[in-house]
């Protein structure tokens, strides 16, 4: 394409992007550069926000300094941590799974394909109610069948171990589908020839699976991952509603935290510098993970 | 395929701190059109102004009304038309779960309402923040003084009791009856009502004596009922690790821990309180008024109430919100007269007390006298003796905070991790670290 032409296509295309642009503008990016100023002022959240609101409250990096130095800061990335641990081996192998299956060529696909991506679709707050009550230690339906083979359930929710396990449980339910169906165009984008050819050499399925499947589904894989590595560090409405960070803190997780500084203790700059640090450590999280992916990411061409 | 996955991800590293970014500063993009003066005091003072001809516009913003009374504050404010025909009011009605969110972005954006409500704990951090109008000249005499007296800060009154509402201990008959043991009375101490306790918990295994919520709002009053409390006279100091808070602790948590007439969260299994009462397994349970026309619809057992036990000496519960006018509206007369006649006027007294929404916060017998007139329960005037014993939480600009601080010591407390001593040490250590007090 020739310079001018380009320029031409940008003229064209401007008027079609500005209603978004400026959407964007307003509700992303200027909030985005009004929080960072927040973040260095001790701005209580009541007080007519502007300028001189702002100068007048200026601590610069204390709200950091002071996050840093608590033990709650470490004690919430823990159980983020804890979260993540648990929550992205489940998610991914049942993805997996799931793409399999829907991989078949079977009649009525359609209709599981539907069943599966339903929870993705459900608001959270419908799903964690109904969690809620599948959890409920006497009278839920989970400790039910679980007590049916001989094995009686942990108070879920109530319980300071299990309390996180029971989120991730709700969160790999409702997160499957997702992850699932970009697993199975992954899937459907690999070529019958590697498998026919295969099969004439003689591997089995597992070898298919793990020599075929696997290394040409990694460029899906690693976006799923990544994608689900910042999904769970922005873990909270589920928390919210199903636990509300407790019993005793044990599911206080960042963004938890940082709703209820803001809007329940009246500090919304350190509110700001929490999520700032929140940012900080997801963009070096995903940093990390693009260097990381030349080791075992295979692109296909 | 490497080049579009890399604009994919960029794209989503993007969203991410899209989201965050507005986590936390929501809808204040207001910032533009906000005004730049300082908050300052306002004052409202109805007695320099004549009854003005003007027509006045105003808004109300409330959650009181929601989920089942709207009808009601209608009829109200029709009513109230008719005698200031010159006062045009909108009422809006917000669900509780999002009012105060809505609220702190609308004032912080200066779109409030002229007048709104707010419950107690909010009322602090509001009224210290400079963002409401004192009231001055406004005729209080119609009100229960402990009530109006809640929401003066310094000396200044800043908003006017819109409602209220107070503990009382409510009890099972029939389960009293199996246990053969007489009825609690309004002079129980804490050690008849264990004693009972035990007696009720020994009727089942699934029977339990009492349900108190191990929460700050409990310990602040018990420790009331001790002779203790969170504070200092003059609330320049925390006092939560002291002797009395010791014993009003340790009585709320060793029913649970030690002699379990008290169900665990775990034996709760995620249970109310309500539901558990209502199921016909709990002996007592210490709760708001607001739960008569519950357990007169759920309960099939005969239930009564009376006053809470007490430690050393009584101390209940009370309960108010705070109807305020915003230091930045206009029209802060037509707010102000209309908030006053809501709270305190005889008609919209009886109107709230008919309707069985809850009890207004006024001094005049002879229309409370229509609330006493309604059962179950047979003895109503439990609600009004215990208001010899009203005991206000210990209002201070970081009421959430200390709120949580203490509650979570306590159930760490209650689920046997630490020792009662230890949560208060801890609760009043941390309380001091994180709250300046003036």
């Amino acid at each position: 394409m020739s310079k001018k032409r380009q320029k031409r296509a940008l003229k064209n295309a401007i008027p079609f992007m500005l209603p978004s642009f400026l959407g964007m503008i307003v509700f992303s990016f200027l909030p985005i550069i009004i929080s960072i100023a927040i973040s260095f002022t001790n701005w209580n959240g009541l007080d007519k926000l502007s300028y001189k609101t702002l100068a007048s409250n200026f601590v610069f990096l204390d709200n950091y300094k002071q996050i840093l130095g608590t033990s709650e800061f470490w004690k919430v990335l823990g159980h983020t941590c804890y979260y993540i641990v648990l929550y992205i081996p489940m998610v991914l192998i049942m993805s997996l799974l799931i793409a399999s299956i829907l991989n078949k060529n079977m009649k009525g696909i359609t209709v599981f394909r539907i069943m599966y991506y339903i929870p993705v679709l459900t608001s959270w707050v419908a799903a964690s109610l109904i969690w809620k009550w599948v959890l409920s230690p006497q009278y839920g339906i989970l400790n039910q069948l679980l007590g049916y083979i001989g094995i009686s359930g942990p108070g879920w929710l109530t319980d300071k171990v299990w309390a996180m396990p029971a989120i991730v449980l709700a969160s790999v339910w409702k997160d499957m589908g997702f992850y699932g169906l970009f697993l199975l165009s992954g899937l459907k984008a690999i070529d019958t020839g590697y498998y026919e050819a295969a099969i004439v050499d003689g591997a089995g399925k597992m070898k298919q699976f793990f020599s075929i499947t696997l290394p040409l589904l990694s460029p899906s894989m690693f976006f799923c991952i990544i994608m689900a590595l910042i999904n769970a560090f922005q873990l909270f409405p589920q928390v919210q509603i199903m636990t509300e960070g407790g019993p005793n803190g044990a599911t206080q997780v960042m963004v938890e935290r940082i709703y209820t500084y803001g809007f329940k203790y009246f500090k919304m700059g350190y509110a700001s510098a929490y999520s700032w640090l929140l940012f900080v450590i997801i963009f070096i999280l995903t940093l990390i993970q693009m260097k990381l992916q030349n080791k075992w990411v295979h692109y296909e061409s | 395929m490497r080049k579009k996955l890399m604009s994919l991800l960029l794209t989503g590293v993007l969203a991410t701190s899209l989201l965050t970014g507005c986590g936390s500063t929501d809808d204040n993009t207001a910032e533009g059109t906000a005004a730049t003066t300082e908050s300052k005091q306002e004052t409202v003072d109805l007695a320099n102004t004549e009854v003005s001809e003007e027509t006045a516009e105003i808004t109300y913003a409330n959650f009181n009304a929601s989920g089942g009374n709207e009808e009601t504050l209608q009829k109200m404010y029709d009513a109230f038309h008719e005698e200031y025909p010159n006062i045009t009011v909108n009422i809006e009605t917000i669900g509780y779960d999002d009012y105060f969110t809505q609220m702190q972005t609308r004032v912080a954006g200066g779109t409030a309402p002229d007048c709104y409500e707010l419950n107690i704990e909010n009322f602090a951090a509001y009224a210290n923040k400079g963002v409401l109008a004192e009231l001055t000249g406004i005729d209080t005499s119609g009100y229960n003084t402990t009530a109006l007296n809640a929401f003066s800060v310094d000396g200044k009154q800043y908003g006017v009791p819109g409602n209220f509402s107070n503990v009382v201990l409510i009890y099972n008959k029939d389960l009293f009856d199996k246990a053969g043991i007489a009825y609690p009375t309004d002079d129980w101490t804490w050690d008849d009502a264990m004693e009972a306790c035990e007696k009720i918990s020994a009727l089942g295994d699934d029977i339990y004596g009492i349900y108190q919520p191990i929460t700050f709002n409990e310990f602040f009053k018990v420790a009331a009922q001790y002779g203790g409390g969170v504070l200092n006279e003059d609330k320049t100091e925390f006092t939560i690790n002291s002797e009395e808070n010791l014993k009003a602790a340790t009585m709320m948590i060793s029913k649970v821990t030690e002699t379990n007439v008290q169900p665990t969260e775990a034996q709760m299994g995620g249970m109310g309180d309500w539901d558990l009462f209502e199921s016909g397994r709990l002996g007592m349970i210490p709760t708001g008024i607001w739960a008569f026309n519950t357990f007169a619809d759920a309960c099939d057992f005969n239930w009564d109430i009376c006053v809470e036990p007490g430690g050393t000496q009584k101390a209940t519960h009370f309960f108010s919100n705070a109807l305020v006018v915003n230091a930045d509206s206009d029209k802060k007369e037509a707010a102000a007269t209309w908030i006053n006649w809501l709270a305190s006027s005889d008609t919209a007294a009886q109107m709230r007390i008919d309707a069985g929404w809850d009890l207004p916060a006024i001094n005049n017998e002879d229309v409370l006298s229509g609330y006493l007139k309604l059962t179950p329960p047979e003895n109503r005037q439990a609600v009004f003796d215990s208001l010899n014993y009203l005991t206000v939480a210990p209002i201070i600009e970081d009421y959430s905070l200390m709120s949580d601080i203490i509650t979570n010591k306590l159930s760490l407390a209650a689920s046997g991790e630490i020792t009662v001593k230890e949560a208060l040490d801890q609760a009043q250590e941390e309380c001091t670290a994180q709250i300046k007090l003036q």
